[in-house]
């Protein structure tokens, strides 16, 4: 039993392109912002990159396998015009039809096999680890993609596992990444559990990514998700979400959790601290700030930038 | 004049530089890339110029250095400062000037949340607004807000003092405003110059202590 908690670090960070040579070099502009995190956080990392979207009709998944050397072909050998992308104890897989039939059975037959995410352009890859090794794991630094979410974890509240680690996704192309700790989360999982949510860890920002699918499933838009978090999860956070076509940041009303936002014609980044936004190309020019506690940053392709208040 | 270049120096060796310091000296940092802890530690009356912006605890427990920020700085800027002069000319984090016993801390853009926590006998300008618990604990010392206050400005304050020219979000517990005496408005003119801030004392607005949590009350000793 551990009796003194240390202060919850984490990292996080998130770049969203908006031109295109951004979207270009998005891996080699992202890696650095989180690898400067690494002291946050090094007991493991994860990031989502949104790239390649499926084509209408399909849907990609991204399948973790506890062994590098297992072999997924066979899961894939019924599914026609499949096609699969195996990086380390990743693989990604754009498969006709719904992705909920498909995990439905793989679950009954692979047990070991967790979905990392599901959707149109979300890839969800996560380990144990320092985070320039596990960025390294799956090629991050040479891809391409609109946007970009990520985490280096220092554990506090659960175990330092693969499922513990973070983004966690809470639903079609939705991932979450929390720096902080939820004091409520024992209790929002089991209401949660009764509306039919399931949990894989016993991680408190689980139970947030958890809430966020059950509200957004009720009906809610994402700004109204998060509106509603403010008031039922009691803790400090500060989260970062991405969504199919851009990303959210809210912090909780006392703030402890740091968050820093830069914002230049061709971007805009988030980092837990401003080192990691340092070396950004032209972010001498760029309007820094730090997001209000309690109020709602959204970004999307979809419109113009803007923060909504909650 | 000594120049360190941040990407090619370590914050360590800066600071040693510092500390080692006997005659004071103008010493620039660049590339300063938010680096944290910066310029912490000075015990001489040396000049010091950051080119750019800074991370956390940058001038901590500064002692007669005049340290100049040009650019943001992250948490804690100016903690438990003892003497000397601490300028921001951009944006400062949380707690700015937290702890800090003497000195004068000034921030010419905005402060966030818990700026000037437990303020023990500093003077803190700061020439934008100032996020919420704002001079939480404040003991001694004076805090100077020419933008606004956010919600709970002076929770739980002792002796120090807030000026705000701008509009209060909310007062803490124990927090209240109290009149401005012909000396408090000469003593802000003058801090008000120091600070190299251009603003009229008559705009501003006094806040204090109302000595209410100062003892504990008696208020249910029958129940027990």
């Amino acid at each position: 039993m551990r009796l003194h908690k240390p202060t919850k670090m984490c990292g996080i960070a998130a770049f969203f392109a908006k031109s295109p040579w951004c979207e270009q070099q998005l891996g080699s502009l992202f890696v650095p912002m989180l690898e400067c995190l690494s002291g946050r956080g090094p007991d493991s990392a994860g990031f989502a990159i949104y790239r390649d979207p499926a084509p209408a009709g399909s849907v990609k998944i991204v399948l973790h396998h506890p062994s590098e050397t297992f072999d997924w072909q066979p899961l894939f050998a019924e599914q026609a015009g499949s096609t699969i992308r195996i990086l380390s104890t990743h693989c990604v897989a754009t498969i006709r039809g719904s992705a909920a039939d498909f995990t439905a059975a793989l679950a009954s037959e692979h047990p070991e096999i967790t979905v990392m995410s599901a959707g149109t352009g979300i890839e969800i890859f996560k380990e144990k680890g320092l985070p320039d090794a596990v960025m390294e794991r799956f090629g991050l630094a040479s891809a391409s993609g609109s946007h970009a979410i990520g985490h280096t974890r220092m554990a506090t509240e659960s175990a330092v596992t693969t499922a513990g680690s973070h983004p966690f996704s809470t639903g079609d192309d939705l991932c979450l990444v929390h720096n902080g700790s939820l004091s409520n989360h024992n209790r929002l999982r089991r209401n949660l559990q009764r509306e039919g949510i399931s949990f894989r860890t016993d991680n408190d920002s689980e139970v947030a990514a958890g809430y966020l699918s059950w509200r957004l499933r009720s009906g809610d838009t994402l700004e109204e998700a998060l509106g509603h978090a403010l008031t039922d999860l009691d803790g400090f956070f500060t989260f970062a979400i991405g969504t199919r076509d851009g990303f959210a940041v809210l912090r909780d009303p006392i703030a402890c959790k740091p968050a820093v936002l830069a914002e230049t014609n061709d971007y805009v980044a988030m980092a837990s601290e401003f080192r990691s936004l340092a070396g950004l190309p032209g972010i001498n020019g760029a309007r820094i700030w730090e997001p209000e506690p309690a109020r709602v940053y959204t970004w999307s392709k979809q419109k113009a930038p803007e923060a909504i208040a909650a | 004049m000594r120049t360190f270049d941040l990407s090619q120096a370590s914050v360590r060796e800066v600071n040693q530089y510092l500390h080692d310091l006997v005659i004071p000296e103008e010493v620039e940092i660049l590339e300063p890339r938010g680096a944290h802890a910066i310029a912490c530690g000075a015990m001489v009356a040396a000049t010091v110029t950051i080119r750019g912006h800074a991370g956390y605890y940058c001038a901590g427990m500064n002692q007669l250095a005049n340290i100049e920020v040009e650019g943001n700085v992250g948490t804690g800027v100016a903690e438990n400062m003892m003497s000397g002069t601490v300028r921001v000319r951009g944006n400062a984090s949380q707690s700015a000037g937290a702890t800090a016993h003497g000195g004068l801390l000034v921030i010419h853009g905005d402060a966030s949340a818990r700026c000037a926590i437990s303020l023990k006998g500093a003077d803190i300008v700061v020439g934008g607004s100032v996020g919420h618990m704002s001079a939480f604990m404040a003991q001694a010392g004076r805090l100077v807000i020419c933008g606004d206050a956010g919600e709970a400005l002076g929770d739980s304050i002792y002796e120090a003092e807030i000026f705000v020219r701008g509009r209060v979000a909310g007062l803490g517990a124990d927090c209240v405003e109290k009149p401005l005496e012909p000396s408090d408005y000469e003593a802000l003119r003058g801090l008000l110059a120091r600070a190299e801030v251009d603003a009229d004392p008559a705009d501003f607005r006094r806040y204090g202590s109302a000595r209410t949590l100062y003892h504990f009350h008696a208020d249910h000793a029958a129940t027990y």
